[in-house]
């Protein structure tokens, strides 16, 4: 298969007016795209903007609900990854889909057609590996290999159907520095054979490196198509952030009260090999005050919360402070006794088990703060289901949350009431500390501005609240003061109407505040 | 042409209910086709195993004697399975259960005293609890898989009973048999009523059985079983702990399971032997299910299975076939029950020829 085309040729891949509907909610609003044989081509854009779901279309993974895609020029319907694959499609997802315990030629053959045999294919998967300078043992064991070798798989599993077109889904997000360079090299080497690459990321600095063009998404629409080379940082930061955040003019004389949550000199060592280390963490919340915590996903926000709510209560008891008593070695029921109140970003599975009742997951979060009014009988701890009912009730009305039947499953109400639930839960007791990681996360906009608007209310009243969110606009609305977690470490907090969304954007894409001082934002 | 399952939105309702009768029938269907292969008559071997032994005082007294350590086992069983963990060896903590509640009897024969029995029931309960401590301790600080552990530790449990009824324990009257001698009068659990052998086991069971249904259905511990069963994530947002859950649920069983092997012991064998238990943890398991972990579901479910062995024992007698016949029963029994559960969560569809490759990725 000859793959060189001229310079004017038809794109490798249009695409025109693509939309994806889930209900009402448009995940990808009427994109258009083109993809030029032999480049590499980036997608860039926030979590939620639409990014994996225009790829799904893309490798007939879903199917679009509007809109067109062609081919070398010829529209075409990709009803299954199959389709997809015999079309000149290759995908590397983010998650892996390997089979730990079978070998990697194994795991290749699995995905190929099953009469072609496995030392066939342990050969060619050696052979392209090597060319590609994707160092791989066919006959290795999927579990003894690293992060970056198991990419490797994916990737070579994805060149023997000899592709024209390979998307990357955020490849680097799982990689070391080291790692990534390799990857970069890989990938030069397709663009030099005509091949096209689709590299979906958020590094902004990684796409201004590798990529010729790129697009950016927004809420689900492109909002740019431009030459990352000739970008700043800054510049594609607000591509993908938006410039059109409402200034929100703070009184930050508003008088403050006393510390409720403070973090000091906080470092906790990463629990398993993908999660992020915090690093001398220091943090002060004062009554009336929002925190909101800035940052890429998988910077440390997970690891925070988790300590900061106690869920992993660390060794240096002084470390965290609620309202002045030391707690670093208190669990989460503890802490929720001094009265703080927790809001994690899962809401399956976390906040609340689905397949429990909306009264049984308000029991679950309050079972020892409330325990005089949820539980009865002493020792025995006889569950009060009257009293716990009249109490879902209560926060249903008070958060508007709209649900089918008096006490439903929590799994089966849609994600923005389910999460106005879970935050009203926290709510009804007016928590003296409130700490929400990705307060509106995969919420309808309206969900969304009513949890706001209670988080700042809350604030009001004299309670302190965290927010950690990956939402700018978000950030800008509910905030007193804003930080920035990148790679597990803090940057100190600024008052919100100090930051502008490009200072925030490039802190957010790793960039370290240390380059920011000279306000004239040097892009490196 | 192939077969697809289809998650369908919400729970089945009515297979909910249906399943396990449906179970039921196709498991009764199969045991029509295994008589005729034997060449007996399907409609009365069926009978000789399932009503028979219905009829007569005497052997639904002998039904309570071998439904109660069944029921005993599996609702400490359902505790363990609730709370997602998997204790697969009920069977040698029934084991161990029996041998340190015996303890007193065989070492002390000539003390008589009312304190006897009390005792021997508590140490049986605690030497079961002991035994399921291993595989717990070993997951709570190892990480170690306890489905693993306690079965393996159920072979060391029986050999070890073995040993001691062929060696130290061996009564020097009893003509060499592998045996201790016969318990004293004071250390044997009596019988409930004086029409049969149904002794006080079968009242511990259903004790057991209410005080757990009560424990799932009104308490915070109950609350706590179900939702770090569920996600392990949610349990320790709210604050419980998964290790302090797998030591209660993994001690829990244990000791029903020891006052089972001590009660059967003590109840209906009057001595130690190297085998006192036709299975009975393993079929445990297979009645915790078929009773849905619910405790109250296991009473019902307990008596099914111990008509399956009554019917195994009446059926090699009348109509001369291997009593191995009830352990397929009970097997066929799991299964159906096992694959007709998926109805509830699943539909089966028809999916005709060339319609798609099967992809790797979904």
């Amino acid at each position: 298969m000859t793959l060189s085309e001229g310079p004017a040729a038809v794109p490798l891949l249009s695409v025109r007016g693509l939309t994806k509907l889930f209900g009402s909610f448009a995940a990808c609003n009427a994109i258009d795209l083109d993809i030029a044989a032999g480049e590499i081509h980036a997608l860039l854009g926030e979590n939620g903007a639409g990014k994996s779901t225009l790829v799904k279309m893309l490798f007939g993974v879903l199917q679009p609900s509007a809109g067109q895609i062609l081919w070398e020029g010829a529209p075409v319907t990709i009803s299954s990854p199959g389709e997809a694959r015999r079309l000149g499609v290759g995908m590397v997802f983010q998650h892996f889909s390997l089979f730990e315990a079978l070998t990697v030629a194994e795991n290749i053959a699995l995905s190929l057609d099953p009469k072609i045999s496995l030392s066939k294919i342990s050969d060619e998967a050696a052979a392209l590996s090597k060319a590609y300078g994707l160092p791989l043992d066919p006959k290795a064991h999927v579990a003894d290999l690293s992060v970056g070798e198991r990419q490797r798989i994916e990737i070579v599993r994805a060149l023997l159907q000899n592709p024209k077109l390979i998307i990357l889904d955020e490849p680097t997000s799982v990689l070391t520095p080291q790692e990534a360079d390799r990857l970069f090299e890989t990938l030069f080497k397709l663009k030099a054979e005509g091949r096209s690459v689709l590299y979906i990321s958020h590094r902004l600095e990684e796409v201004r490196r590798i990529c010729d063009r790129a697009t950016v998404l927004r809420h689900g629409k492109v909002t740019g198509a431009c030459d990352p080379k000739r970008e700043t940082p800054a510049s594609l930061a607000r591509m993908m952030v938006g410039s059109d955040v409402a200034q929100v003019h703070r009184d930050s004389a508003s008088a403050l009260g006393d510390i409720r949550i403070e973090v000091t000199d906080l470092s906790v060592p990463a629990r398993t090999p993908f999660a992020v280390s915090l690093k001398k963490i220091s943090l002060k919340v004062r009554a009336g005050e929002v925190l909101a915590i800035a940052g890429v996903a998988g910077n440390g926000q997970g690891e925070l919360f988790d300590t900061l709510s106690g869920e992993y209560p660390v060794t240096d008891d002084g470390a965290i402070r609620i309202r002045g008593k030391a707690v670093g070695r208190t669990g989460i029921n503890g802490r929720r006794l001094l009265g703080a109140g927790f809001v994690p970003e899962e809401r399956h599975g976390h906040a609340a088990v689905s397949a429990l009742p909306l009264s049984d997951n308000l029991l679950l979060a309050r079972s020892q703060s409330d325990k005089k009014a949820f539980l009865s009988g002493g020792f025995a701890s006889i569950i009060r289901q009257d009293a716990i009912r009249s109490a879902t009730r209560r926060i249903c009305e008070a958060m508007d949350v709209r649900k089918s039947g008096e006490d439903p499953q929590a799994g089966s109400l849609s994600g923005g009431n389910l999460q106005k639930f879970i935050v009203g839960r926290e709510l009804d007791r007016q928590p003296a500390v409130l700490v929400v990681n990705q307060p509106t996360w995969g919420v309808d906009a309206g969900a969304a501005s009513r949890i706001r608007q209670a988080l700042i209310d809350l604030a009001k009243a004299g309670s302190a609240v965290v927010v950690i969110s990956q939402d700018l606009d978000e950030i800008f609305e509910v905030a007193t003061n804003i930080a920035v977690i990148s790679e597990g470490k803090l940057s100190d907090p600024h008052p919100a109407g100090s930051l502008t969304l490009e200072r925030i954007g490039l802190m957010m894409g790793g960039i370290h505040e240390s380059h920011l001082i000279p306000e004239a934002a040097h892009a490196h | 042409m192939h077969i697809e399952l289809e998650k369908r939105a919400r729970v089945s309702t009515l297979f909910s209910i249906f399943s396990p009768l449906l179970a039921l029938a196709l498991t009764l269907v199969f045991g029509v086709v295994m008589f005729w292969l034997l060449g007996k008559s399907p409609l009365g071997a069926l009978y000789s195993f399932f009503i028979e032994p219905l009829l007569e005082v005497w052997s639904l007294h002998e039904l309570a004697v071998k439904a109660a350590p069944l029921i005993l086992i599996a609702v400490g069983l359902a505790i363990c399975y609730r709370s997602n963990n998997w204790n697969i060896g009920a069977e040698g903590q029934f084991t161990i259960g029996a041998i340190t509640g015996s303890i007193l009897p065989v070492m002390n024969p000539e003390w008589h005293s009312p304190m006897i029995l009390p005792l021997m029931l508590l140490m049986g309960m605690a030497g079961g609890a002991l035994y399921a401590a291993i595989p717990a301790l070993l997951k709570t600080r190892f990480n170690t898989n306890e489905i693993l552990t306690s079965l393996m530790l159920v072979y060391i449990a029986q050999l070890y009973l073995d040993w001691l009824t062929r060696g130290p324990w061996r009564d020097p009257q009893g003509y060499n048999f592998p045996q201790t001698k016969s318990f004293q009068m004071e250390a044997v659990l009596p019988e409930v009523l004086s029409s049969g052998r149904a002794h006080w086991g079968f009242i511990f069971a259903l004790v057991a059985a209410v005080a757990l249904w009560f424990m799932m259905r009104f308490m915070l511990k109950g609350f706590q079983v179900s939702v770090l069963g569920q996600s392990e994530r949610a349990g320790r947002f709210a604050g419980f702990s998964a290790r302090r859950m797998v030591w209660f649920s993994m001690l829990l069983s244990g000791a029903l399971a020891g006052l089972a092997g001590i009660s059967e012991v003590s109840g209906s064998i009057g001595h130690l032997q190297p085998s006192i238990s036709p299975g009975y943890g393993f079929t445990a398991i297979i009645v915790a299910f078929l009773g849905r972990l619910n405790p109250l579901g296991i009473v019902a479910s307990g008596l099914v299975l111990a008509l399956t062995y009554l019917g195994g024992e009446a059926a090699q007698l009348s109509i001369g076939i291997s009593d191995k016949v009830s352990r397929v029963f009970q097997g066929l029994l799991l299964f159906f029950v096992l694959s007709c559960d998926t109805l509830i969560h699943y539909k089966i569809r028809l999916v005709l020829a060339g319609a798609k490759a099967a992809e790797v990725r979904s």
